[in-house]
C-alpha cells in the first residue's frame, strides 16, 4: 500500500509544483496550449519515471563523487532519445516545443527526485515516486494549459470552444493569456487553493515588519 | 559472503569509493549513454528528415496556393513544382551545383559554405552568409513568370527564416512567407499572420533610381514601399525590416538580381 502512497502523494498533497516550487520555467512555457502541455507532461513523465528506475537500480554502485554526474548523464540522454523520438513521430509538436524537451534535463523535478528518493529506494517505489511526480506536474500544466488557451485563443487541444471575434463571434481573446505572466497567476492562485485547504503547507513568515522596533526598546 | 568468482562480480563488490571503480562506472555510464542516444539517433535519422522535407514542401505549397492565378499559370505551364536552382551569391550568378539535398539554414555556420559578413554590411544579425542559395522559379517557354528567394534574420528571440515572391519584374513583391520563427507569441508571432502577410504583395522594392527604399514602418503604412510594423513587436519588426535591406541588397542577391535583370535566364 505504501507504494501506492508515493503515487497518490505527489498528485496534489505534495505536487512538485505547488509545495516545492519546481520545474516552473517550463509550466510558464509551454502551457500556451494543451497540446504542447499534454506532450511536455508526457515527455517529462518518461523521462523522470525510467531515470528515477534506473539511478534507483544501480544506487548501490554509484560512487558518491560522481554521483551527480552519473545521474544526470542518464537523464540527459533520456532526454535526448525522447527528444529525437518527438521529432520522427510529432514533428510539428516538437517544432513548437522548441528547446523545452531539451531543457527537461534542467528540470528541477528530475534532478530532484533522483537526488532526494531514487538512491534511496528499491526501484519499484522509486518508479511509483516518479510517476507520481511526472502526474503532479502534468496535472497542475494541463489546468494551466486548459484556462490559457480557453481564454487566450477560445480553443482546447486547437479545437474552437467559442468564436471568437475575429472570426465572426462574441469572445474577445484575453491577449495576456498568450503571455508568460499569465501562468505566473494561475499557478499562484493555484497555490493559495491548496494551502487554503492544506494549513501545514503554509510556511513561516521569514521577515517580519512592524513590531521589531518595540522589541528593542 | 563469499569471495566473487568473475571479473564483473568482483569489480561490482568493490567498495564505491574506489578509484577503479568510479572510473568503470563513469566509462560504463558514458559508454551504455553513447550507445543508445546514437542508436536511436540513427535509426530515427530517415523518418525525422522526410518530416523536415515534407514540412517545407507543405510551407511552400501554402505560399504557391496564396499568390493569385499561380496555380493556373502552373497547370497552363505544365508544372507540379518550382524548380529549384542554386546561386552563388559571391559570384552574383548561378551555380552548377546539384541543389538535391542542399542544406541553406545548416550552411550559415559552416565555414567552408558561407562567407563571413564584414559588422557594418551585417545588418541582419547573421555573422555568416551561405554563399549558396537555393532559389526557386517558375518559367515558361524561357521567361522567368516567378522568383522565391529564402532569406533569413536574426529577430527578438530566434532566427527568423522567410521565403519571398518576386514578380518578373524582380522589384514587385509577389508574396512573403515566413518559413521558421520562435518570436513571442500574440505580439512578434504575428509575422505568420496571413492578414499581415497580406499587405505584402504588390509592394515595391526599389524606387525608380533603383535604390532600395523597401521600409517596415511604425504607424500608419503609405505609399507601394511601405508595410506596417507590428505593434507591441518593434524589434521582429525591425528585424523583416533590415532581413528586406540585406537579402535585397548587395551582399544578399542584390548583384545576382542585376545581373538576371539585364541578361535575362
Amino acid at each position: 500500500m505504501s507504494a501506492l502512497r508515493h503515487l497518490t502523494a505527489p498528485l496534489i498533497r505534495e505536487n512538485p509544483i505547488t509545495l516545492q516550487i519546481l520545474g516552473i520555467c517550463s509550466a510558464l512555457a509551454v502551457t500556451t496550449s494543451l497540446t504542447t502541455a499534454a506532450t511536455m507532461c508526457a515527455a517529462l513523465t518518461v523521462v523522470l519515471t525510467l531515470s528515477a528506475t534506473i539511478i534507483s537500480a544501480i544506487r548501490r554502485h554509484i560512487p558518491s563523487s560522481i554521483r551527480l554526474i552519473v545521474q544526470i548523464t542518464i537523464i540527459s540522454s533520456l532526454v535526448i532519445v525522447i527528444d529525437e523520438f518527438l521529432q520522427a513521430y510529432a514533428f510539428s509538436i516538437s517544432q513548437r516545443l522548441s528547446i523545452f524537451v531539451g531543457l527537461i534535463v534542467t528540470n528541477c523535478i528530475v534532478l530532484g527526485r533522483a537526488e532526494a528518493f531514487a538512491v534511496r529506494n528499491p526501484p519499484l517505489p522509486a518508479a511509483f515516486d516518479a510517476l507520481g511526480n511526472g502526474l503532479g506536474y502534468s496535472l497542475i500544466l494541463l489546468i494551466v494549459g486548459t484556462i490559457r488557451e480557453f481564454f487566450g485563443a477560445g480553443t482546447l487541444f486547437g479545437y474552437a470552444v467559442v468564436v471568437t471575434q475575429a472570426d465572426g463571434g462574441w469572445f474577445q481573446p484575453l491577449g495576456l493569456m498568450q503571455l508568460a505572466p499569465s501562468a505566473f497567476f494561475i499557478i499562484g492562485l493555484l497555490i493559495w487553493a491548496i494551502r487554503t485547504r492544506w494549513t501545514t503547507q503554509i510556511e513561516a513568515p521569514e521577515h517580519r515588519i512592524g513590531r521589531v522596533s518595540e522589541e528593542r526598546s | 559472503m563469499s569471495e566473487p568468482r568473475t571479473a564483473w562480480g568482483r569489480f561490482l563488490a568493490r567498495p564505491n569509493d574506489d578509484r577503479t571503480k568510479t572510473l568503470g562506472i563513469a566509462f560504463l555510464t558514458a559508454f551504455i549513454s553513447a550507445l543508445v542516444v546514437s542508436t536511436t539517433s540513427i535509426a530515427l535519422k530517415p523518418l525525422q528528415d522526410a518530416n523536415i522535407a515534407a514540412e517545407q514542401a507543405a510551407r511552400m505549397d501554402a505560399m504557391l496556393d496564396a499568390l493569385p492565378g499561380l496555380r493556373a499559370l502552373m497547370e497552363e505551364t505544365g508544372v507540379t513544382a518550382l524548380e529549384t536552382r542554386l546561386v552563388d551569391l559571391d559570384a552574383g550568378d548561378w551555380s552548377d551545383a546539384d541543389p538535391t539535398g542542399y542544406d541553406f539554414a545548416a550552411a550559415f555556420t559552416e565555414p567552408e559554405a558561407s562567407t563571413p559578413l564584414p559588422p557594418e554590411a551585417d545588418i541582419a544579425g547573421l555573422g555568416n552568409r551561405p554563399v549558396l542559395a537555393p532559389v526557386h522559379l517558375l518559367e515558361r517557354e524561357g521567361e522567368l513568370m516567378l522568383i522565391v528567394l529564402p532569406m533569413a534574420v536574426s529577430g527578438y528571440a530566434s532566427t527568423i527564416r522567410a521565403m519571398l515572391a518576386l514578380e518578373p519584374d524582380l522589384n514587385t513583391v509577389a508574396a512573403l512567407s515566413i518559413t521558421e520563427q520562435g518570436e513571442t507569441p500574440g505580439l512578434g508571432a504575428r509575422i505568420e499572420d496571413p492578414a499581415w502577410q497580406a499587405q505584402w504583395p504588390g509592394k515595391e522594392v526599389t524606387n525608380d533610381a533603383g535604390e532600395i527604399v523597401f521600409s517596415v514602418v511604425r504607424g500608419q503604412a503609405s505609399g507601394p514601399h511601405e508595410v506596417d510594423a507590428i505593434s507591441g513587436a518593434t524589434r521582429t519588426s525591425n528585424a523583416i525590416h533590415n532581413m528586406m535591406r540585406f537579402w535585397m541588397g548587395e551582399w544578399g542577391y542584390g548583384p545576382f538580381l542585376d545581373r538576371l535583370e539585364e541578361e535575362g535566364l
